[in-house]
């Protein structure tokens, strides 16, 4: 194709041109402070819906040998306060509150009496690095049958000895490799890796795997998705 | 393939210029804001990357480098995830869009590096590395211009596949597994990165090179003056 055309056309031709472009400036909607958390508040929010959909309940995290285990002293211990909130172990109990028909203090005795599973799971860290570790306990699904959860509950929140708190999306917590670990390389939790009771969910990211339980609420309504969560990191962030 | 083409007449002066429109309305905007988006993933990953700077095993932590935050976005690593967590999205529709655009339009034909192009590779590398003779111009982009877009647009590709392998090494364990493993994953996005930025400079080089009517086209569309003659 070849036409003619002068100068002044060619510059109205370049103007329209250029004008389409105006869509492009939309994005500098995030470089204004007001508008730039809402925003990035959304994309995280889309991210984790996303997430949430590419869930596959049937889906195993990978598991691995023997040999491929990070040794226990190079697992590292992350809190964001006290490595030891100093959990008496004698009068430990986990209190189950919220959508469940058999609310109360659980004792680590009760738990241990359910099918113990062991898993060699990846632990990863939103920092970026990640361990293999051994991880036993029980199934959190048969937990929630024992207690009597509501099926139709969507979440499931813990607290922690040292005031940390979490929460799962209920697909995730009846996951099957969704545990209530009691025990680290066959034996029991040591108080920096969250004694008497933590969380290991190797579907989740680390910060979701809290340590020294205290508190179990089934509920419908996420009242606190987590410490970090609250912090500014994603509420979902499923592997 | 057939360029759009016009002769101009200047109205003061009578002399006739030709200009040929090199980028479609589609390309131009993916490019934008794909500029954006870079910048933006580029940014907050250096800053993601500040969290734990290393590809080893965390005890004992050897870093790698200490990348300085006044050359990061996001303050710190759940600001710097918001952002790429945000702009991913945007970064994989564009090139969806982009990539769709191209091979529905045809217009991939001017961009796509083919085996065609081999033989010009030498005598452009020659021409701006060792001052050889400019070979003349044919078409839109030269031999090694093809090169570098083809280039560029695999390594966006993979940026995405291997930042799914890390963010979703459970869902997409086949992915991380393909690419030697979740570490050699990371280490792979990061790398990647590299590449692209790479390109960038030198894309950014080439601009500066080539004067002010090819900088205008990526605006516009149009080139005035171009190098080659269209059919």
């Amino acid at each position: 194709m070849y036409s003619r055309t002068d100068s002044r056309k060619f510059k109205t031709i370049s103007r329209r041109e250029l004008l389409k472009l105006t869509p492009v400036i939309a994005l500098g909607a995030f470089a204004i402070p007001q508008l730039q958390k809402p925003l990035l508040k959304g994309g995280l929010g889309f991210s984790d819906w996303a997430s949430a959909r590419l869930f596959r309940s049937g889906h195993l995290a990978p598991t691995f040998a023997e040999s491929e285990l990070t040794p226990l002293d190079k697992f590292p211990i992350n809190d964001y306060d006290i490595d030891d909130p100093q959990v008496d172990f004698d009068k430990w109990t986990l209190t189950v509150t919220g959508a469940v028909q058999k609310p109360g203090d659980y004792t680590l005795a009760q738990i241990q009496a359910l099918p113990k599973c062991t898993q060699n799971t990846r632990h990863v860290c939103i920092e970026g690095w990640d361990v293999i570790g051994r991880f036993g306990g029980a199934r959190l699904s048969d937990f929630l049958k024992i207690i009597g959860a509501d099926p139709t509950a969507r979440f499931v929140t813990v607290e922690c000895a040292d005031d940390y708190y979490e929460s799962l999306d209920m697909a995730t917590a009846v996951h099957p490799q969704s545990l209530l670990c009691y025990e680290m390389y066959g034996q029991s939790l040591t108080r920096e890796h969250g004694a008497p009771l933590r969380l290991s969910v190797p579907t989740k990211i680390g910060y979701k795997q809290a340590k020294y339980l205290t508190d179990l609420k089934v509920s419908h309504v996420l009242e606190k998705a987590g410490y970090w969560e609250d912090q500014g990191y994603s509420e979902f962030y499923g592997l | 393939m057939a360029t759009r083409a016009i002769a101009i007449e200047n109205v003061k002066t009578g002399e006739v210029t030709e200009a040929v429109y090199e980028h479609p309305f589609v390309v131009r905007l993916c490019h934008w804001v794909n500029a954006v988006s870079l910048f933006v993933m580029a940014g907050s990953g250096l800053q993601i990357f500040r969290a734990f700077p290393s590809f080893g095993a965390k005890i004992p932590q050897k870093d790698l480098l200490n990348w300085p935050k006044a050359f990061a976005l996001g303050g710190w690593l759940g600001g710097a995830l918001q952002w790429h967590l945000t702009f991913m999205w945007i970064y994989i529709g564009t090139g969806l869009l982009y990539i769709g655009y191209q091979i529905f339009s045809g217009n991939y034909k001017q961009v796509l590096f083919v085996r065609r192009d081999l033989p010009g590779v030498w005598p452009m590398v020659r021409h701006y590395f060792l001052f050889g003779p400019k070979p003349p111009a044919r078409e839109a982009y030269n031999p090694l211009q093809k090169h570098a877009y083809t280039s560029a647009i695999g390594l966006g590709l993979l940026s995405v596949l291997t930042g799914l392998a890390i963010w979703k090494p459970v869902q997409f364990s086949w992915l991380a597994w393909i690419m030697g493993g979740f570490h050699w994953a990371r280490l792979w996005h990061f790398l990647i990165m590299w590449a692209m930025l790479a390109f960038v400079f030198g894309h950014l080089v080439m601009v500066v090179l080539h004067g002010w009517n090819n900088f205008v086209s990526m605006f516009t569309g149009w080139k005035k003056d171009p190098e080659y003659r269209s059919e």
